[in-house]
């Protein structure tokens, strides 16, 4: 089974962003960068896949040289080989899925694995467009995955609630947090990656149809709130923990 | 919480990807495995045994090894990133790593014979075997020449007597790398559990390295067959080797305590309000800070060049001697300091401080004390031994 993952190269959760100078891109100094943890749970359902099927991995990303650190990473969890599309940064979604899709056609892949967002600019459009421009269905926001004979069965989060769906293949995938726990890049696996091939694509931006205007921060950190110092408070509390914080 | 390190003099920037990928790993692991688990575990005074399985999956031990004993061949500054996020978590963990890695498998690869390597290597790399070293005895720690345990030769095998101490793993391993005389030369052998007159009690109620077992081992007429007889072995020298290796790797660990302690105490000095402003903007604070960043710093640039110079081939046990000397020092030290940044909060368990400053005092102490390197180097440097 050829088994494709898209991947992004996504600055770490943990990191402090910081707006550059222009206020439409990312101050990039000291910001260290990371595998979009959605797409993480893509490259390891596509090892999965390739254990249970046979075949082979190949990972694809957008970016500059930089992005090279996440396919490294992605080849130590055990993928096969690498393609880097370098073209111009801050680009526009559609764009992004185009240059993807350029590359990952001529492969012919049975499934294309994609995180269902990626972290740093939350369109959330990637892997749909991508199964467009590849004539594939795709399935989004997967937390459950079966296949069988060619017939793919898939469990996706809607809100409220689970919708259980099937296609065949080819089909495109976007991954949600639940389908399964990424292993960790073994040292052996880091060591083998070091000779796995990573090709280096180029495409060319033709026409970048939206553009960014103004990046902001948010106006001012979340303020705590004291809701009152007795048991009067808690259906408050109560209502707030669970339709504000969402934690309960 | 994910650990992000210090580096305030970009020596990321003198790492390999690789180098900087295995470091991630661990340090992934140790967040999401270790930290979670280590304060019960060390209240406790238990190891974690449930983490060996995952530290062979990911190949941890034995990691510079060659690949045909399924390792993972790593340069030696990669293994030491390894130590470093390793005790960053507990120096436990990192004792355990440093046992089975420096002092059973680097010994059965260097001094075993092709049949040895072949049986054991594998095992103690997937840890389907756990491995202890018992060199120190009871009366014989700095001075191990002095050593009591003797081997005779019988028919088919030697027969072991004698009683060893301090011996990490002792309890939970199925194999010991024993070091006996023989006719007056120190020879290693390998002592397999279940062998007869061997035991390994538990040294309980320790201070420090409380998420470590640690062991005495006694032999009492042990039979220990020639195919167990490390065949390669040259004396005393044998052993110390062993211990240069377990040294280098505790250079770069204590880094991770040091690490621990100073971002703990920053984070706190920069929280903590006192007369009205954060305790971070007194200077006496600050001058605290910034020494501890100044060693962490220092000792980090040590132990790189160190492990450059391993690689080479060019590294000289007095060489990792002066960086297993200044580095635990600086590391029990930073801790104290830390603590007295955090105040009375330094003392408790929510805050790692005290567990990583208990457990320097051990690792102060082990695979040769403070003062035996100073004399190591003072030798060195003089050409006069001050201990022989």
């Amino acid at each position: 089974m050829k088994i494709v993952v898209a991947l992004s190269h996504v600055p770490d959760t943990a990191t402090k962003i910081k707006i550059s100078q222009d206020r439409k891109t990312i101050d990039q100094t000291g910001v260290s960068f990371v595998i979009n943890p959605y797409d993480e749970f893509a490259v390891e359902e596509a090892l999965r896949t390739k254990e249970k099927f046979g075949g082979e991995v190949i990972v694809v990303t957008y970016g500059n040289d930089n992005a090279k650190e996440s396919i490294r990473k992605a080849l130590a969890m055990g993928a096969d080989k690498g393609i880097l599309i370098k073209g111009e940064t801050n680009v526009d979604t559609l764009t992004i899925a185009e240059a993807l899709a350029s590359e990952i056609l001529p492969l012919q892949p049975d499934i294309v694995f994609c995180g269902k967002q990626s972290v740093d600019y939350d369109s959330s459009a990637v892997g749909q467009m991508l199964a467009e421009l590849l004539g594939f269905p795709s399935i989004s926001t997967v937390v459950k995955l079966e296949i069988d004979n060619n017939i793919i069965k898939a469990e996706r989060e809607v809100e409220g609630g689970i919708e259980k769906c099937e296609s065949s293949l080819p089909v495109v995938i976007t991954t949600q947090k639940g389908l399964n726990e990424p292993r960790y890049a073994s040292l052996k696996g880091i060591m083998a990656a070091k000779s796995k091939p990573i090709e280096e694509k180029f495409f060319e931006v033709k026409q970048n149809r939206l553009v960014v205007n103004e990046l902001r921060l948010p106006e001012s950190q979340r303020k705590s709130k004291i809701l009152g110092t007795d048991a009067t408070a808690v259906p408050e509390l109560v209502r707030l923990l669970r339709e504000e914080a969402k934690v309960i | 919480m994910k650990f992000e390190g210090v580096d305030y003099y970009h020596i990321d920037e003198l790492l390999s990807d690789e180098e900087k990928l295995i470091r991630q790993t661990i340090r992934e692991f140790v967040d999401d495995k270790v930290i979670p688990v280590i304060e019960k575990h060390y209240r406790e005074g238990t190891f974690p045994m449930h983490l060996i399985p995952e530290m062979a999956e990911l190949g941890i031990f034995g990691a510079t090894l060659p690949e045909k004993y399924g390792c993972a061949n790593l340069n030696n500054v990669a293994y030491g990133l390894m130590m470093q996020e390793l005790e960053r978590g507990d120096s436990g963990i990192r004792s355990f790593a440093s046992v089975q890695s420096a002092l059973v498998m680097y010994p059965i690869y260097t001094f075993g014979s092709d049949e040895q390597k072949d049986y054991w290597l594998p095992k103690l790399a997937k840890a389907e075997k756990i491995g202890c070293f018992g060199l120190t005895e009871p009366d014989f720690g700095s001075n191990p020449g002095g050593m009591l345990t003797r081997a005779e030769k019988v028919d088919g095998g030697f027969v072991l007597n004698g009683t060893k101490m301090w011996i990490t793993n002792g309890t939970i391993a199925d194999v010991a790398v024993v070091w006996a005389k023989w006719n007056g030369v120190v020879h290693g052998f390998l002592v397999e559990k279940n062998f007869k007159g061997f035991s390994a009690p538990e040294m309980k109620n320790k201070h420090s390295l409380r998420a470590s077992v640690t062991s005495e081992l006694v032999l009492d007429n042990v039979f220990v067959p020639d195919s167990h007889w490390l065949p390669n072995t040259q004396g005393l020298k044998s052993a110390l080797m062993c211990l240069s290796q377990a040294r280098y790797g505790i250079a770069w660990g204590v880094i991770g305590s040091m690490m621990v302690a100073y971002t703990t105490a920053l984070d706190y000095a920069k929280s903590r309000v006192q007369f009205s402003k954060p305790i971070a903007a007194y200077q006496l604070t600050q001058a605290k800070l910034v020494w501890m960043l100044t060693e962490i710093t220092k000792a980090q640039l040590l132990v790189l060049q160190l492990g450059r110079l391993k690689d080479q081939g060019k590294a000289r046990f007095t060489h990792i001697s002066l960086a297993k000397r200044n580095n635990c020092e600086v590391a029990l030290d930073i801790c104290r300091v830390a603590r007295e940044i955090l105040g009375a909060n330094g003392i408790l368990d929510e805050y790692p401080i005290m567990r990583h400053m208990n457990n320097l005092e051990s690792v102060k102490t082990y695979e040769g004390t403070h003062e035996m390197h100073t004399l190591i180097v003072g030798e060195d440097i003089t050409g006069f031994s001050a201990f022989e």
